[in-house]
């Protein structure tokens, strides 16, 4: 069974239709690298996965369950995500970020937190613990007391990773993960991605750094204006000419030829 | 603010190396004309004849001892030794004014106060032309001896029993409602004896303010806080130990024991305000309605002759109840109207609070059910009684000595607000704290970080309510009515007055803000008319310089003091920031 199955997701706004009937599987445990030109759809499609947008057609299962259409019960489910412009919690510090991130895999309410009983001081100090140790795997275990609106733009993007991490998702979706990052942090970045699959966590990511994506990607797909033309090995993906045209446009000769493939046709 | 820096650099570079000896003489001078008698007539108070300092006198004389600072180098002494001097400044003359217009003319004042002017205006200079300090100061620890820890603890209870001696003193200062009692507050003119009564205590406020203001820029302020935090149960025990023992230092007088009563009811209510604004960030205009709904409850189910249900609950019940009916109405407001965000919440929230006041005026039976008595409220509630027999409205003598009946419902509010506190330090620090402040920072990365945003809004709003209706059913029976007018839209805007500028998110702020926006207006008679004037131009000087608030959450300070606040700040990604898929 895959961990992820989307079928035939569409999305409108109003007459727009930024995804088009796209279906999607993840397989446990592997790297998924979704590419296209700007404007494709892929951050929509990523907001219908997660409950921040509702699809306006089609289905969305995780481990053979349809995803609930809320984003904290998305998440609940194992389905994590960070965002194209980094949403940190900006004047919490590094660790607080991450601590939140066990929002859903902790039960205190508001009894326990007034009553203070030693359940409630058990599972505050494990929140802590882990978030140490989450802290400390993407790198940066120094930072802890810092605030998240004052780490170094790298720190940023791996912080809110790290907090994806802290409600123990089997499914990370990363939104463009390497944006603005020089060639040492898209490394690093890619590094950190490989860990992440070390853990059995699959993850799905957008992004535009084609080297990043084939040499880290167990599976392509590529989607353009709204669906989806290819999927498939990252060899296959990159020799495919309709991609080559779909992000470099096609050659005068082909283009003659096409047309006048219409023309005959059409009667 | 920038003509203020080119004139302050100005001085410095003409009087830049006679800033310690003008300064220094300033002090001195000051000093000297604080032993000099300040009036030549008797009748204004505040010791102003004879030679030993008091009143207004005694403050500046405090103020200039800061001039010792002009001898040592201590980081932030200028900024320390600029405010305070400014203060006394404005001590000297406002006191000369007032003696003056007391006394019929400037003629009247004495020659005191010309020397501590002329003192006072050099003191100021001489700060001015201090440069600037090279480095914040920094928060100092004791040596680590063997005392130390005997003495940190000393130092904690002392600041709990300063913060009593300051509140003590301040009411204790006769003012004209305190002087004639509770009904001078209806009108009538002003005689000589209130005002110069009432200028004995903005001397005292202003001297407090300069005296905190020193004390903080150089950096005791927050050595003292951090030590409060190191021993925070001495400081709990201590800070409980002064509220409780505060009646005992009122010799009787019941008036002050019922203002100090009703700022625990302000400050309960403020506090319960404060998860819903400064934890959760949702900013609730008509908060006053849980108030009320909490406070008509208990009216309804008092006894009192006056209300039409005819039956009397005990008051453990009663405040249960009124909690958990005003939690009610805080899940069926909220459940509705959570959704929106900012201020769209504040318009509807504005609404139900006045959905609630016209409701209770109109319920009287002739255009609706019979339940509130319209807009003459429900009166003559019976004082509370415990089950043992003991009624709160009776006078007691403890330790030999004799408290008035207030001090029983003083004693209650303190049980209130401690429990409020505990409550609020407590949701603050866990988990459902950190999601609310999640919640403020970015609702929608709180969403994908897997808090259900709508359930903890509404849970902070129900909580809030659950707080503002215990709050309210108590002071029911302190103010001995409820009545539509006590829940106007203003008394909603002064608790939130109160929690911004306490600070928001913090208890102490809360407290804070609750004492100096009841006392304010209490003690500030003297201005009748004038009074909201004054108050309105206070607090927008007060948010103008100190916009976190007097006890901002670390939060909240670093919104406001620390480059780039705010969600924006989070850094963009450079080149294609706004590419979107």
């Amino acid at each position: 069974m895959n961990l992820l199955e989307a079928t035939a997701v569409t999305k409108k706004f109003g007459g727009l239709t930024a995804v088009r009937d796209v279906d999607l599987s993840v397989s446990e445990g592997e790297v998924l690298g979704l590419i296209g030109p700007n404007g494709a759809g892929k951050t929509t499609f990523f907001n219908c996965l997660t409950g921040l947008e509702t699809p306006t057609a089609g289905t969305v299962m995780y481990r053979g369950k349809a995803l609930p259409r809320r984003p904290d019960l998305v998440t609940k489910a194992g389905v994590a995500r960070t965002f194209q412009n980094i949403r940190l919690f900006p004047n919490m510090t590094a660790l607080e970020n991450v601590v939140v991130g066990r929002h859903t895999r902790t039960k205190a309410g508001v009894l326990a937190a007034v009553g203070h009983g030693p359940r409630y001081h058990r599972e505050e100090r494990e929140s802590e613990e882990k978030a140490r140790e989450l802290l400390a795997f993407v790198g940066m275990p120094k930072v802890g007391n810092e605030l998240a609106k004052s780490l170094p733009y790298g720190d940023q993007r791996r912080l809110e990773i790290a907090r994806a991490l802290a409600t123990e998702p089997g499914l990370l979706l990363l939104d463009e993960p390497t944006a603005g990052m020089n060639p040492n942090e898209t490394a690093a970045a890619a590094e950190l991605v490989r860990a992440v699959q070390g853990q059995g966590i699959a993850v799905v990511l957008i992004e535009h750094d084609m080297r990043f994506v084939f040499g880290l990607c167990d599976r392509v797909a590529v989607l353009v204006q709204g669906a989806k033309l290819v999927e498939g090995t990252p060899k296959d993906v990159q020799s495919d000419e309709r991609v080559i045209a779909a992000y470099l446009g096609k050659a005068p000769e082909d283009l003659k030829a096409e047309k006048a493939a219409e023309k005959e046709s059409s009667p | 603010m920038i003509y203020l820096e080119i004139a302050r650099s100005r001085v410095r570079s003409k009087l830049g190396p006679f800033a310690l000896p003008i300064g220094l003489l300033g002090a001195l001078l000051l000093a000297i004309g604080c032993f000099l008698p300040w009036s030549t007539y008797a009748g204004f108070p505040g010791k102003m004849l004879n030679s030993t300092p008091g009143g207004a006198r005694l403050y500046v004389l405090l103020l200039s001892l800061f001039a010792v600072l002009f001898l040592v180098d201590w980081p932030g002494r200028s900024k320390a030794l600029r405010g305070t001097s400014l203060f006394a400044l404005i001590i000297t003359v406002l006191t000369m004014l007032f003696v003056g217009y007391a006394g019929g003319g400037l003629v009247n004042c004495g020659i005191g106060v010309f020397v501590a002017l002329v003192g006072a205006l050099l003191y100021v200079v001489g700060a001015q032309a201090l440069p600037e300090d090279s480095a914040p100061a920094p928060i100092r620890n004791l040596p680590d001896r063997g005392w130390r820890t005997l003495v940190e603890t000393l130092l904690v209870v002392g600041a709990a029993v300063s913060a009593l001696l300051v509140f003590v003193i301040g009411l204790g200062i006769p003012t004209a409602s305190v002087a004639e009692g509770p009904d001078r507050r209806l009108g009538g003119a002003i005689s000589l004896n209130d005002l110069t009564n009432e200028s004995q205590f903005l001397c005292f406020l202003l001297f407090v303010c300069a005296a905190m203001l020193g004390l903080s820029r150089i950096g005791l302020v927050a050595s003292l806080g951090a030590l409060t935090k190191k021993h925070s149960r001495v400081m709990v025990a201590a800070a409980l130990m002064s509220a409780v023992v505060f009646p005992f230092t009122q010799g009787g007088d019941g008036y002050s024991l019922r203002i100090a009563a009703s700022i625990g009811v302000f400050a309960a209510a403020a506090i319960g305000l404060n998860i819903v604004v400064g934890l959760a960030g949702l900013l609730d205009l008509g908060y006053i309605a849980f108030f009320g709904v909490g406070a008509y409850f208990a009216a309804l189910v008092s006894g009192s002759v006056t209300s039409v249900l005819d039956v009397d609950l005990p008051f453990a019940l009663t405040i249960v109840l009124a909690a958990a009916i005003s939690g009610i109405f805080g899940i069926l407001l909220g459940a509705p109207t959570l959704r929106l965000r900012g201020d769209y919440l504040a318009i509807v929230t504005l609404g139900f609070g006045e959905i609630f006041r016209i409701t209770v005026n109109n319920l009287d039976g002739s255009a609706g059910p019979s339940l509130t008595n319209g807009p003459n409220g429900i009166s003559n509630i019976p004082d509370l009684a415990l089950p043992g027999g003991f009624s709160f409205g009776d006078n007691h003598t403890l330790f030999g000595v004799d408290l008035p009946f207030q001090a029983n419902y003083y004693w209650l509010e303190v049980i209130l607000v401690a429990v409020v506190m505990t409550a609020f330090l407590r949701l603050a620090e866990s988990r459902i704290g950190r999601a609310w402040v999640a919640i403020r920072e970015d609702e929608l990365a709180a969403a994908a970080t897997g808090i259900n945003t709508t359930r903890l809004k509404l849970l902070a709003f129900a909580l809030g309510a659950t707080l503002a209706g215990a709050a309210g059913s108590i002071n029911a029976h302190v103010v001995k009515v409820a009545a539509p007018d006590s829940f106007t839209f203003l008394e909603s805007a002064l608790l939130l007055a109160a929690v911004i500028l306490g600070g928001m998110g913090t208890v102490q702020g809360a407290l804070l803000g609750a004492t100096v926006l009841y006392l304010l207006p209490e003690k500030l008679r003297f201005l009748q008319d004038l009074r909201l004037l004054v108050f309105g131009i206070v607090l927008v000087l007060i948010m103008r310089l100190r916009p976190e608030g007097l006890v901002p959450s670390k939060r909240r300070q670093r919104e406001f003091r620390e480059p780039g606040g705010g969600a924006d700040a989070l850094a963009a990604p450079p080149g294609r920031a706004e590419v979107s898929t």
